[in-house]
C-alpha cells in the first residue's frame, strides 16, 4: 500500500469510517453489490439504495446490477433519497492528511446521495488521494464550482453533554471503496 | 457589580450539573486540543490567522465590495447593511415576497446576535434551529452558553425533559436515543421548509465563496433542500483569497473541538440547483453591526481576528465555574465580554468584564492572537473614563496615590489588627469583611515592614548593586521573603540597595481601570528606582515585575504620554528590571552562586504563578534552581492555572476566587508533597491561606525562602 493511501485509511478509520480498497473496478463492484445485499436493500418499501452514476460504472450496465441487487435506483430524487436505505457516489479527490473525501457537489444528486441515507458508499481512486487540502483546491476551485463538498467521516455531533455521537442529520455510516484502476474497464 | 449579576453568578456556581461537566470538558479539551496539533507549527499557523484577518479588517470596505461584486457575478443576491435591523427586515420581506412559511437554520451566531428567531416567530414564520444543540435551547426557551456548543450546559436528563415537554412525551435520557428522536424530528422539517438560513465561517472576497464548517451535517441539508438559500455573514468572516481559507481551517476543528477537520465543510460560490431541478435563489447578506466601528479603533481591532473558536471559553477558569449564561445572550466568555462590547454597547460589558481574573491562560492558545486580557483591561480603563471609578474605589485608589499616607495606614494596621491576629494569620474578620476569610486565613501585617528591616542587614560594599522592588505585600506583609532575598544576593557579592520612595506598583489600580493612579505610581517608581546607579532592578513578585516591565509604559502610551523623557526613563527601568528566579539562575549559571552539595531536600510541588509563566515566560528557571538545591519535584495537574488569588479580584468575587483555590489546593495534596513552591507572594497569601483554613499539613513558601539557605 502506498504511503499516502495508507495515511489516507489511518486518519479516515481515526473518524469512524470503513476503508476498503481493491485492485480491480470488477472486485470493487463485486463487493458493493454484497454489501448492499447484506445491508437489506431491496425494492421494499424504506430499503432501496440511490447510485449517481459516473465513470466508475462506464460500461457497466446499470441494469444488470439492478437485477442483482433489486432496490438500486439510478434515477437520483428528493424524495428516493429520503426514503433510501443507502447512496452511492463517486468522490473527485482526497486528503491524505485529514481522512476527508472532495467533491464538486454543484449537481443536486451528489448531495442528496450523501446527505439523507443512512449509510453514504463513496467511491475514489486510488490516484486521486492527496497529501493536503491545498493540492485539492488547486484541482477543484471554488472559481470554477458553485458547491464543493469536504466529507471527513459520518455525520457526528457532541451537543449532549460532550457524548461523541454518531449519525445525526447526515449518514451513520460512511464506507469508502478505494479502487486502483477506477476508470479502466477490465475484462 | 449589579445584585442581579452576582445573584446570576450565584445560581451558576450552584448549579452541579453546570460546574461538573464545564469541569470535565475543560480538563478533556486541552487533551483532545494538543492531540489534534500534533505535527502542527501552531505558532506558524496563528501568525498566518492573524495576518490574514488584520489584514482583512484593515480594508473592510474594499473587501465587502469584492465579494458582492464577485457572488453577484455568479448569481447570488447579496444585501449589504451595518444595521441588525435591516437584517431582518430583508428576510422578512423576502419570506413575504416567496410565501415562506417554514425556515430551517443550521447554526448562526449573527443570527442569534440579532435575535432573528423572534422577529421570524412574530411574523407567523415557523423557524426551527437544526444544529442539536441550537434546538435544544430553542426548544428550551434558552440562549446558547457556548459559540461552539450552545447546550453544554444541560444534562441529558434535562435535554430527554425538554424533548418530553416540547416535542413528545415520554423521552428517556439515552443519548444515542435522544440523538435520534432529533433526527426523526427534525427530518421532516428539512424536507419541508421553503427557506434555509446559515451563517458562514469564512466568506473568500476574491471568489466570493462561503466556507461553512459542521459536523452534523444540517448544514448541508439547510443548504441543499428549501428552494431559498439566505446567509448571513458578519463581515469579520471576510478574507481576501481563497488560499487564506487553509490556516483557518487548520485552526478552527482543532481549537474548537479537538478534530483535524469537521465532519463536513462545504464551499459555496453561487446558486446550485434545487432537488426539482429549479435554480436555488442564495442570498447573501453581509452585516457589519459595528465590526466597522471596531476595525477602526487602534486597540479593537484586534479582535476581529478572532474565528470563534470558543478556546478562550474552554480554557478559562472562571468560565469554566460559571458558564456562559452570565456573560449574556449571545456571545459567552473572554471574546464574548469584548463583542458584548461592541456589537451591543459598553455598558453591556459593565459587569462581565470584571469575570476575567487576567490570569492569562487564553492568551497563547489563542488561533487569532488575540490578547483578549489586554481588551477586557481596556474595555474596564475606557468605563472607568466614561463612567468614574465607584466611590469606595477612589477612596482606597486615593490613597494608594498618596505613599506616605498608604504606608502610614499599613504600619498602622499591624496595630489594629491584634484582636484577630492568630500568629501569622488573620482568620476571621468580622461584619462584611468576613468574605475575605470565609475560604482562606490571610496574611498578618509584619510588625516591621521590610523597609525597616533591611537598614539593620549588614551587606557586603563595593561590588555590584541591585536595587530591590519589594511591592506592598513583601514590604509589609512577608518581609521575610525580602530578607531571604537579600541574603542570596549577599552572597554573591551584591549588595542590595532599597530605594525608600517606591510605592504600590500600580496594578491594583490599573487592574481596575484607574490609569490616571497607575501612572502617577509609575511616576514616583521610575523616580525612586533611578536614583541610584544599579545594574538590575529585582522583584520577587511577578506582578509587580510585569508593572515595572511592561505596565509603566503601557499605562502612559494608553493615557497619550508622549513625552520622550518619560518613556525613555521608562524603557530604562524596564530595561533593568528581572525576577528573582531569573537573576538568581543566571547567577548560579555565571558561578558567582554556588549550591551547597548532597542536599536530600525530599519531594516538593511549583506552582506556575500567572505573570511569571505567561507575561515573564519563566518557568524553567525557579524548578531548576529548586532541583539544584536538592529537591524532587513533582509536578502537580494543571500546575500553571491561577491560584484564584489575582489581586483584588478576590475581594470583588470572593464566590469565584474560592473554588479555583479549592481545586488548586487538592491539586497540591494530591502529589503528595509536603511544600509547595511559588514565586509570588500574591499566591503564597492565597494558597497558604488556603492550606491554614484546610489544616492540611503542607507549606506555602516564595522560592526565595526555600533558597535562602541553600548556598555556600
Amino acid at each position: 500500500m502506498n504511503a499516502t493511501l495508507e495515511a489516507f485509511k489511518t486518519r479516515a478509520e481515526a473518524v469512524s469510517a470503513e476503508v476498503h480498497r481493491f485492485t480491480g473496478r470488477q472486485e470493487a463492484l463485486a463487493f458493493i453489490l454484497g454489501f448492499l445485499r447484506e445491508a437489506g436493500v431491496s425494492a421494499a418499501p424504506q430499503c432501496g439504495a440511490v447510485w449517481v452514476a459516473g465513470t466508475f460504472l462506464d460500461g457497466t450496465v446499470q441494469a444488470e446490477l439492478h437485477s442483482q441487487v433489486p432496490g438500486i435506483s439510478f434515477d437520483v430524487t428528493q424524495e428516493a433519497s429520503a426514503a433510501a436505505k443507502v447512496g452511492v457516489s463517486q468522490l473527485d479527490w482526497a486528503i491524505a492528511r485529514t481522512g476527508t473525501l472532495v467533491q464538486d457537489a454543484t449537481a443536486v444528486e451528489k448531495r442528496l446521495v450523501s446527505s439523507l441515507p443512512p449509510i453514504h458508499v463513496a467511491l475514489i481512486g486510488t490516484d486521486r488521494i492527496l497529501e493536503d487540502m491545498g493540492s485539492v483546491l488547486q484541482h477543484l476551485r471554488p472559481d470554477q464550482f458553485n458547491y464543493i463538498s469536504f466529507i471527513t467521516g459520518p455525520s457526528r455531533t457532541a451537543d449532549i453533554e460532550r457524548v461523541l455521537t454518531i449519525g445525526v442529520h447526515g449518514p451513520e455510516q460512511l464506507l469508502i471503496v478505494v479502487v486502483d484502476e477506477f476508470d479502466r474497464v477490465t475484462p | 457589580m449589579t445584585t442581579q449579576f452576582k445573584e446570576s453568578i450565584e445560581t451558576a456556581l450552584n448549579n452541579g450539573n453546570l460546574t461538573g461537566a464545564l469541569g470535565r470538558f475543560s480538563e478533556a479539551y486541552r487533551i483532545s486540543r494538543a492531540k489534534a496539533y500534533e505535527g502542527i507549527d501552531f505558532e506558524a499557523v496563528r501568525d498566518r490567522i492573524a495576518e490574514i484577518k488584520g489584514s482583512a479588517s484593515s480594508r473592510f470596505e474594499e473587501l465587502a465590495e469584492q465579494f458582492k461584486q464577485k457572488a453577484e457575478s455568479r448569481g447570488a443576491k447579496v444585501f449589504r447593511t451595518a444595521d441588525p435591523d435591516q437584517v431582518k427586515q430583508y428576510i422578512l420581506d423576502l419570506a413575504k415576497a416567496e410565501g415562506v412559511k417554514r425556515v430551517v437554520k443550521s447554526k448562526s451566531m449573527a443570527s442569534e446576535e440579532i435575535h432573528l428567531n423572534a422577529a421570524l416567530e412574530k411574523a407567523g414564520i415557523e423557524v426551527d434551529e437544526t444544529d442539536l444543540g441550537e434546538w435544544i435551547i430553542q426548544l428550551a426557551h434558552q440562549t446558547p452558553s457556548h459559540m461552539v456548543m450552545p447546550a453544554i450546559h444541560m444534562t441529558k436528563e434535562e435535554v430527554a425533559e425538554v424533548f418530553s415537554q416540547e416535542v413528545e412525551e415520554g423521552q428517556t435520557p439515552n443519548i444515542p436515543k435522544l440523538v435520534k428522536f432529533a433526527r426523526a424530528k427534525l427530518r421532516p422539517k428539512f424536507l419541508q421548509a421553503d427557506m434555509g438560513i446559515t451563517g458562514a465561517n469564512i466568506a473568500v472576497a476574491e471568489t466570493g465563496s462561503l466556507v461553512i464548517v459542521t459536523n452534523e451535517g444540517n448544514a448541508r441539508l439547510v443548504t441543499t433542500l428549501p428552494k431559498i438559500h439566505v446567509a448571513i455573514v458578519g463581515i469579520e468572516k471576510l478574507v481576501a483569497l481563497l488560499e487564506e481559507i487553509q490556516p483557518i481551517l487548520t485552526a478552527l476543528p482543532r481549537s474548537a473541538t479537538g478534530q483535524l477537520l469537521t465532519s463536513y465543510v462545504s464551499i459555496i460560490s453561487g446558486p446550485v440547483p434545487n432537488p426539482d431541478g429549479s435554480p436555488k435563489e442564495l442570498h447573501i447578506i453581509l452585516m457589519d453591526n459595528h465590526r466597522s466601528d471596531m476595525a477602526k479603533d487602534p486597540k479593537f481591532k484586534e479582535a476581529l481576528q478572532c474565528i470563534r473558536c470558543a478556546t478562550c471559553l474552554n480554557v478559562c477558569p472562571v468560565f469554566r465555574l460559571v458558564g456562559g449564561h452570565v456573560f449574556g445572550k449571545t456571545y459567552t466568555g473572554g471574546i464574548g465580554t469584548i463583542l458584548t462590547a461592541w456589537f451591543d454597547e459598553l455598558k453591556k460589558a459593565e459587569d462581565i468584564q470584571g469575570l476575567c481574573i487576567q490570569c492569562g491562560s487564553c492568551v497563547p492558545l489563542c488561533p487569532g492572537k488575540i490578547d483578549i486580557p489586554g481588551l477586557i483591561l481596556e474595555l474596564r480603563r475606557r468605563l472607568v473614563v466614561e463612567k468614574g471609578q465607584s466611590l469606595a474605589m477612589k477612596a482606597i485608589f486615593g490613597v494608594v496615590n498618596n505613599r506616605r499616607l498608604f504606608h502610614s495606614m499599613l504600619r498602622m494596621a499591624s496595630v489594629t489588627q491584634k484582636p484577630f491576629k492568630q500568629g501569622r494569620f488573620i482568620r476571621h474578620l468580622p461584619l462584611f469583611l468576613s468574605d475575605l476569610t470565609d475560604f482562606r486565613s490571610l496574611p498578618a501585617i509584619a510588625a516591621v515592614p521590610f523597609r525597616d528591616m533591611v537598614k539593620a542587614i549588614v551587606q557586603p560594599k563595593g561590588g555590584d548593586k541591585v536595587a530591590f522592588y519589594a511591592g506592598c505585600l513583601i514590604d509589609f506583609a512577608y518581609p521575610e521573603m525580602g530578607a531571604s532575598l537579600v541574603k542570596i544576593l549577599n552572597k554573591a557579592g551584591i549588595e542590595v540597595v532599597f530605594p525608600d520612595d517606591q510605592t504600590c506598583c500600580g496594578a491594583p489600580a490599573r487592574y481596575n481601570g484607574a490609569y490616571e493612579v497607575a501612572a502617577q505610581n509609575a511616576r514616583e517608581n521610575i523616580k525612586a528606582l533611578l536614583e541610584t546607579d544599579v545594574q538590575y532592578v529585582v522583584s520577587a513578585c511577578p506582578t509587580c515585575t510585569v508593572a515595572l516591565k511592561h505596565d509603566f509604559i503601557d499605562t502612559f502610551k494608553s493615557l497619550g504620554v508622549t513625552d520622550p523623557l518619560t518613556l525613555a526613563e521608562a524603557e530604562k527601568v524596564s530595561a533593568k528590571t528581572i525576577d528573582f528566579s531569573s537573576l538568581v539562575k543566571k547567577l548560579v549559571d555565571a558561578g558567582r552562586l554556588t549550591f551547597k552539595e548532597g542536599e536530600a531536600l525530599g519531594k516538593i510541588t511549583y506552582h506556575d504563578s500567572c505573570h511569571l509563566k505567561r507575561t515573564l515566560k519563566a518557568s524553567g528557571e525557579p524548578r531548576a534552581l529548586l532541583q539544584q538545591a536538592g529537591h524532587e519535584i513533582a509536578e502537580m495537574y494543571e500546575c500553571d492555572t491561577c491560584c484564584g488569588m489575582a489581586g483584588s479580584y478576590s475581594l470583588k468575587l470572593p464566590e469565584i476566587s474560592a473554588p479555583i483555590l479549592e481545586r488548586k489546593l487538592k491539586h497540591i495534596k494530591d502529589t503528595g508533597a509536603s511544600k509547595v513552591a511559588m514565586d509570588c507572594p500574591g499566591c503564597v497569601m492565597q494558597i497558604r491561606g488556603g492550606l491554614d483554613k484546610d489544616g492540611a499539613p503542607i507549606q506555602a513558601e516564595h522560592t526565595a525562602e526555600l533558597l535562602s539557605d541553600r548556598f555556600l
